[in-house]
């Protein structure tokens, strides 16, 4: 794969896996155990995937900043 | 008595931060101005107004109300979604966006798409299709400002002056302030809400006696076990709305705060802000809402779990007005306010409500983006400004803001549905249909100006159908559907208690997909702008014909 290509590729599959880890259909019915009590396992797997990504962001403003644009 | 003060005294404060932002602007009145605020808007100022451009009265009203009849799923849904996507689009399309602006000049996205599509009326026809989809969320902001006044002050504020009041400061501060009185007031909006946001949750949580016996006590209830899963939602709907977030990067007033960031570095900030901000929003909202079921010793609550109960029950005989004063009796819109009435301190409740409406005021940034558009998409577009000058432009514009607030305000008082599915099956199902155009403006060469005119005629479409649809067709009770077109077993077309289900996604999936469809398709068939106007826009094809030329030299390249 050429060298450009790579960072996009990459990016472009991470934000994919992301799309599809949304989908988590193996909690749908479960309401325990609640987690620090609170939390039922539909809940508290969404709160950690969207602390997830904001590191996924971070990620992505490293990988495939377009810098050409800045100027 | 005291909460309605603390209240009255917060929106006078934010009247005062648009006339302030209008006595420091220099006496400049150009439209760069007053519409973009220069373009000079800085990280913070830029993260928190587009985040809280972005999360209206639906984030914090209609979340909790959802998840007081849906449960957790509230927060996947809707919450989750958005973290991905829309990050993800600020990073992808925003960041060029903002260099065409620069580069061009450019203050909404009609222009942009009459620029690289070379077109005329069908950037007309764009504009009053973005109009006619933004006004269901202008009036969400009225319509939660009116529910917001109701509760705090116990009902003593009637809904059509608390939607009065809410319409007026709003209008007064984006009149005389602009862009720039606009973004300072939803910094200060977000921020005072990230703040007492937090600190009515854990207050709450503590006046019930901590969340974790809220919770352990709802386990013990089937009927409210099934709140803490997602069992009321299926899975193709759940997996439909991760369309909805795609509605962010074409809303115009978001496409507009695009155009305002002093750097493009303000952009990556945001974008890695911006699940976090959402997280710390929309998790209090969905666990309070949840949470508001076991509330029972609150009279307000109590009478919506009944009214709920009445619903759920076989009752044939109930009539069709009935059955939707139940349903608005039943409605969880108001519950965090009626959470605070209970249990939180009297001058903690007068805080904490002023912080649901500086949330709730957030259709300032629709209703000037609407009035950037008219002075911009038609006004100039149709030599206006050469024939009356510029500072004719900006009164115009002021004009404008008077005229359309006046109109959400006589909407928010007629339309019966609830914030959140007015938010979704309207605004932000139709915008997520038009996010084709953007994406196919910055990144697609071969996208034609007849296939944008056939993502747009198809939204406007498909929405109109959706509203003539569930007009016709009365909801079913909770927790039925009604199949309206089945073939051969398999149900294509279902009326839902909360909406519409196209084999069982929620519509916004098929409106997008035959929007990229009819993107693809239709540009294929037709013929492209110039070389010289694509090679403004895009880096040349390799191999290809060089660019023609362009008016400041180079290609953006995006």
């Amino acid at each position: 794969m050429q060298e450009s290509l790579k960072r996009p590729v990459m990016a472009a599959v991470a934000v994919t896996a992301a799309f599809f880890l949304h989908q988590d259909y193996w909690f749908w019915t479960v309401p325990r155990p609640l987690l620090f009590g609170v939390l039922p396992p539909g809940l508290w797997y969404h709160v950690l995937y969207a602390l997830g990504c904001a590191g996924l962001m971070w990620w992505l403003a490293r990988m495939v900043w377009p810098s050409h644009l800045e100027d | 008595m005291l909460p309605i003060l603390i209240v009255f005294v917060y929106l006078a404060a934010v009247l005062y931060i648009g006339i302030f932002a209008f006595r420091h602007r220099g006496g400049r009145e150009d439209a760069e101005q007053y519409f973009l605020a220069g373009r000079a808007v800085g990280p913070y100022v830029f993260l928190t107004s587009l985040f809280g451009t972005h999360m209206t009265a639906f984030a914090v009203l209609g979340s909790a109300g959802h998840a007081f009849g849906n449960g957790i799923v509230t927060f996947g849904l809707m919450a989750s979604s958005t973290a991905l996507v829309t990050p993800v689009c600020l990073l992808l399309a925003g960041t060029r966006m903002w260099a065409l602006g620069r580069r061009h000049g450019f203050l909404t996205p009609v222009q942009m798409f009459r620029d690289r599509w070379e077109c005329g009326h069908i950037g007309t026809v764009i504009f009053a299709v973005q109009a006619a989809l933004l006004v269901p969320y202008i009036v969400i902001g009225v319509m939660g400002g009116g529910t917001a006044l109701r509760a705090i002050s116990n009902g003593t504020i009637p809904y059509w002056v608390g939607c009065a009041v809410v319409a007026l400061v709003v209008m007064g501060y984006v009149f005389f302030g602009g862009m720039k009185g606009t973004a300072l007031v939803n910094a200060v909006q977000t921020t005072m809400f990230l703040l007492v946001g937090t600190t009515a949750f854990f207050v709450i949580g503590q006046g019930m006696g901590g969340f974790g016996d809220v919770f352990a006590g709802m386990l013990e209830n089937p009927m409210e076990a099934a709140l803490l899963t997602r069992e009321r939602v299926p899975p193709r709907y759940f997996f439909s709305y991760m369309f909805i977030p795609l509605s962010a990067i074409a809303f115009p007033h978001m496409i507009i705060f695009c155009l305002t960031a002093k750097r493009m570095t303000h952009f990556r900030n945001t974008a890695i802000a911006y699940p976090l901000c959402l997280t710390i929003i929309w998790l209090p909202s969905t666990l309070l809402g949840v949470a508001a079921n076991h509330a029972t010793d609150v009279p307000a609550i109590q009478q919506k779990l009944e009214a709920r109960a009445a619903l759920a029950a076989p009752a044939p005989d109930l009539t069709a007005d009935e059955r939707h004063a139940l349903r608005r009796q039943a409605d969880g819109e108001d519950v965090v306010i009626q959470l605070l009435h209970h249990y939180a301190p009297i001058w903690l409740a007068g805080l904490l409500g002023a912080g649901i409406m500086a949330a709730v005021m957030s259709s300032d940034s629709q209703i000037l983006a609407l009035s950037t558009m008219f002075t911009e998409d038609v006004f100039t577009h149709y030599d206006g400004r050469m024939r009356f000058g510029e500072a004719s432009q900006v009164r115009l514009g002021r004009a404008f803001v008077v005229l359309v607030t006046a109109v959400a305000y006589v909407v928010a008082l007629r339309v019966p549905a609830d914030i959140f599915s007015l938010a979704t099956q309207y605004g932000f199902s139709g915008y997520a249909a038009l996010s084709p155009l953007v994406f196919a403006a910055l990144f697609w060469r071969r996208s034609t100006k007849w296939g944008a005119l056939a993502v747009t005629l198809w939204s406007a479409g498909a929405v109109a159908a959706i509203a003539w649809f569930q007009a016709a067709v009365p909801a079913p009770p909770a927790g039925s559907v009604k199949v309206i077109w089945s073939v051969a077993g398999l149900d294509l077309l279902t009326r839902t208690p909360g909406g519409t289900a196209v084999l069982g996604f929620a519509p916004v999936m098929p409106m997008v997909l035959v929007s990229v469809a009819l993107m693809a398709v239709v540009s294929l068939l037709t013929r492209p702008p110039s070389e010289a106007t694509i090679a403004r826009y895009h880096a040349p094809a390799r191999a290809a014909s060089g660019p023609g030329p362009s008016p400041d030299g180079t290609a953006l390249g995006v």
